[in-house]
């Protein structure tokens, strides 16, 4: 039998989540006063948790390296929150957000997680707007919805593009209603480096103080990991340049296993690069899927001439267009999922029809958006024989409400404006679905040490739907969470402060100081971005888009060399106690160079295609559904948890086997 | 292009800073302004030198991480931008950029350009929120309804990214912009309406304990906000403060 236990409780998978809270031990709320609970990271997972916990009476301490909570990078999230509300009556359900989760995950996940999420989404929009989440509302003043790719109905809520900074502020807000009460203790500045176990459970951590370099031990009776997901792997991606893995890999070394690494969105509509200096890569949100239509021109001589400058993407009419999207997907067109619409349009680049000087970029297309809305206002403002440049205007102007703030965000950057020219857009790296291993509590392998939000790898299978990340976040934070660490927590009620002062905390301190040590003292010849930026062209390359076995294991004999390289000849300037920016990326990339090598060991063994993982090797080769992902159940329908054993390339696979009992297996087909 | 920089060095927050000239060379006219702070590091890594401290995170004017104070203006010289998402494009060759950290006795300055605006974090612990618990149980969202208008402002009030360049740009160093807006938001949905009154008090109390200066109309702030965060909502907060005191 496997060592893993997703300990998902009994019965039917409606009934589960409501008997497993009667059945649950609880806390009394005097006994809470004495529990100490630490949460690393303050995004919509660690954040709602953070207030949540400390709402119920346990003592909490928030840590992040950001100089505010409100800074992690859920802010960013632009698009929405999914939930079942069923407001807009077009038979959405409960079932029906988890039918769609666990297909768009191309059956990778775990059945009851996933009817969970579903059943308490709606109570998340509840909450929300009770904290003043001001969301969208329509004129009658009831609440908006939107569709996301993926899905046949609207039960996206959204506030204009910028619905993760919304919900990060009212988890902020709740939390810092708990800080003024005195029940959480916000750590900013401050970064975990390691996690202490004393007698085999989760006791505390050890963190740096950022500015002044300090390092500090801080015990608790339960750690929370919620320290996000590790797209910074690649360099480039969507993530903020702080993003980082190292908590859940420092847990990973500790007991913790790693879940379907491999497991990687890579978002089809994002601001294609621009030259080797770029940074990071901008989002432009799903939504814009529901009024943009995708396309590379059909013609070759167009493409050229586009490329020259020799034409417009206005220039060419409708039929020297080619919206593959809509041509291979008639069903779902420009809102199938993200994976599928990323591998379409790597096709018809790689096939040449890319439209930029790279190569890699095609059209989002908002001008029959404009069109089909100025002519519904003029109608409903009753103005008969508009004009072409009225109905222009007032077709602008609706599109400007729902999306003004990405089209100022994509004119700054690109220096062109997306009202009157197409988008160009290219796929990036944007979100993980694996990571930490959790059961059903979302408790790790290691005792009283829990992994909520994008850092564990539960909900989301092999692809996520847009807008679901937000919902997760919040249902493991607000909803999830506070009842399951109720139950292990009621056994810590005799158990009393956890000391600081012992040989556990002090072998955790020295093995982080020398670290850090090791790292200032080096003074090797080459920055921690050139290491990085290495390590992310591998990883693009290699592990990107399409994954083969020749790629893979070279991907895997290269990580191993660069990482080596690393630490011989990695320069970080300055000292270990100050504030010290090069050192924080060196530790955190020092880190990728390990979690990377086991990305690519995941992708190899792993000789199927599902979801973000597409393996070459694994595609239909006849058929309606020819070039399209093959997925292997037979052989495939477990969930990977690897356990550490030294070194990355080392790691032993545990798999969980996948059961579903209430959807029944089928080839995903958006056709 | 090529450029000189006048940058603000400073070891820490006990040290005296100054400003020490550097040069790039080849910008790109694509690069954001932070591209080019990472190019002007690696050239100083390289060189056995420390490099410029900043704040950044998201690098897609969001987070509110990144600050700067360039040739005299909060995150440069681009309008509706933070420091991340101006554009080298705003530059000519042979410019020289002068670059300091957000000055205000509220924010002091830690190392180089990143300063510590904690006091921003203090001020909402004062009254930044709404009394709600996480039961699962409030009521269904739609139950009460809010007039699109009502909430479209609030989103707009929403919008502040906590980044501090009201503060950096108001020659009395006053947070009202600030303060404003999150007064503002809640108080213009009616799940806000209850607290109001504390909340104002206490928020606009924290506020003068952090030592920020007073609003004298000049509208520095808003012209500045690279949300587009309107005056009004000082106009706003401060009738919500005499509604409170009488």
């Amino acid at each position: 039998m496997s060592v893993l236990d997703s300990k998902v409780p009994k019965g039917p998978l409606k009934d589960k989540w409501t008997d497993y809270k009667n059945h649950i031990d609880l806390v009394n709320p005097a006994n809470k006063r004495n529990i100490d609970v630490i949460v690393v990271g303050t995004g919509l997972a660690g954040g709602s948790a953070a207030a949540t916990l400390a709402e119920l009476g346990y003592n909490v301490k928030t840590f992040c390296y950001q100089d505010s909570p409100r800074r992690a990078h859920s802010i960013a999230a632009q698009g929405g929150i999914n939930a079942a509300k069923n407001y807009q009556g077009d038979g959405d359900s409960t079932y029906r957000l988890f039918y769609d989760t666990v297909k768009g995950g191309d059956y990778r996940s775990r059945e009851a997680n996933v009817y969970r999420l579903a059943e308490v989404s709606a109570n998340i929009i509840d909450q929300c707007v009770a904290q003043g989440v001001p969301f969208a509302r329509d004129y009658g003043g009831l609440l908006d919805n939107r569709s996301f790719g993926g899905v046949l109905v609207s039960r996206t809520f959204y506030a204009k593009g910028q619905t993760g900074q919304q919900l990060l502020l009212g988890a902020y807000s709740a939390m810092n209603r708990q800080i003024a009460r005195g029940k959480i203790t916000p750590y900013n500045r401050h970064e975990m480096l390691d996690v202490v176990k004393v007698d085999g459970k989760a006791r505390g951590i050890i963190a740096r103080n950022l500015v002044t370099g300090e390092i500090e031990r801080h015990s608790a009776h339960a750690v929370v990991i919620a320290s996000g997901g590790y797209g910074n792997v690649y360099f480039l991606s969507t993530n903020a340049m702080g993003s980082n893995a190292t908590a859940a890999w420092k847990i990973h070394k500790k007991g913790a296993f790693f879940a379907n690494p491999c497991y990687t969105q890579i978002h089809p509509t994002c601001i294609p690069r621009s030259g080797d200096y770029q940074s990071k890569l901008t989002l432009m949100s799903e939504s814009l899927r529901n009024d943009g239509r995708i396309w590379v021109p059909k013609n070759m001589e167009d493409v050229i001439a586009i490329r020259e400058g020799k034409k417009k993407p206005t220039d060419l009419s409708e039929d020297e267009r080619d919206y593959y999207l809509e041509r291979r997907y008639p069903a779902f067109g420009n809102l199938v999922p993200r994976d599928v619409a990323s591998r379409a349009a790597k096709e018809r680049c790689d096939a040449g029809y890319g439209v930029n000087a790279t190569g890699e970029a095609v059209y989002l297309d908002f001008a029959s958006a404009i069109q089909r809305y100025g002519k519904e206002q003029a109608k409903i403002h009753n103005i008969t024989n508009a004009s072409a440049d009225k109905i222009y205007e007032l077709g602008a102007a609706i599109v400007k409400a729902k999306y003004g703030n990405l089209f100022q965000m994509y004119e700054k950057i690109v220096d062109q404006d997306p009202y009157k020219t197409p988008m160009m857009i290219y796929p990036a790296v944007h979100y993980t679905m694996g990571g930490v291993w959790v059961d059903y509590n979302l408790m790790t392998t290691v005792d009283g040490l829990y992994c909520i939000g994008e850092a564990n790898f539960s909900d989301h299978g092999a692809n996520r739907l847009g807008a679901s990340a937000l919902m997760q976040g919040l249902a493991d934070g607000y909803f999830v969470l506070p009842y399951t660490i109720g139950d292990y927590l009621s056994n810590e009620i005799r158990t009393g402060k956890i000391p600081t002062d012992t040989p556990e905390f002090d072998a955790a301190e020295k093995e982080v100081t020398e670290k850090i040590n090791f790292f200032v003292n080096n003074k090797g010849t080459h920055s921690v971005d050139y290491y990085h930026k290495k390590l992310g062209n591998i990883m693009w390359e290699k592990c990107g888009m399409s994954r083969n076995s020749t790629g893979l294991k070279e991907a895997m004999v290269e990580i191993k060399a660069l990482r080596e390289d690393f630490y011989k000849n990695v320069s970080v300037p300055g000292n270990a106690n100050e504030f010290n920016s090069e050192l924080e990326k060196a530790g955190r990339v020092a880190d990728f160079l390990e979690l990377g090598e086991l990305f690519a060991k995941d992708a190899l063994e792993r000789e199927e295609s599902c979801g973000g993982h597409f393996r070459e090797e694994s595609v239909e080769i006849d058929g309606e559904q020819e070039g399209e992902a093959k997925r292997n159940d037979k052989d495939f329908a477990f969930v990977s948890a690897w356990e550490y054993k030294g070194e990355p390339g080392e790691a032993v696979l545990h798999k969980e086997e996948l059961e579903f009992n209430e959807i029944e297996l089928k080839q995903r087909s958006y056709k | 292009m090529n450029l000189t920089l006048k940058i603000w060095r400073q070891k820490d927050a006990q040290s005296k800073g100054k400003m020490v000239d550097y040069k790039v060379t080849e910008i790109s006219e694509h690069m954001s302004f932070l591209e080019m702070m990472d190019v002007l590091n690696e050239q100083l890594i390289n060189s056995g030198e420390e490099p410029v401290a900043f704040d950044h995170d998201c690098r897609e004017g969001i987070c509110g991480m990144c600050s700067m104070y360039i040739n005299g203006e909060a995150h440069g010289p681009d309008r509706g931008v933070t420091t991340c998402q101006l554009h080298m494009r705003m530059f000519k060759d042979g410019d020289t950029i002068t670059i300091e950290p957000f000055r205000a006795k509220a924010f002091p300055v830690l190392k180089d350009l990143v300063v510590d605006r904690g006091a921003f974090d203090r001020i909402q612990h004062a009254g930044g929120y709404i009394s709600v618990n996480t039961s699962g149980n409030t009521q269904d969202a739609n139950s009460l309804p809010i007039s699109k208008h009502a909430a479209d402002e609030a989103m707009d009030a929403a919008t502040c990214i906590g980044c501090g360049a009201c503060v950096a740009s108001c020659k009395n160093s006053s947070a009202m912009l600030f303060v404003g807006a999150k007064v503002s938001q809640y108080a213009l949905l009616p799940q806000g309406q209850i607290e109001a009154t504390d909340r104002v008090k206490n928020m606009v109390a924290q506020m003068d304990l952090e030592g920020f200066g007073n609003c004298t109309n000049t509208g520095a702030c808003e012209i500045e906000c690279p949300k587009g965060i309107s005056l009004d909502n000082i106009a706003r907060m401060n009738r919500e403060l005499l509604k409170a005191n009488f």
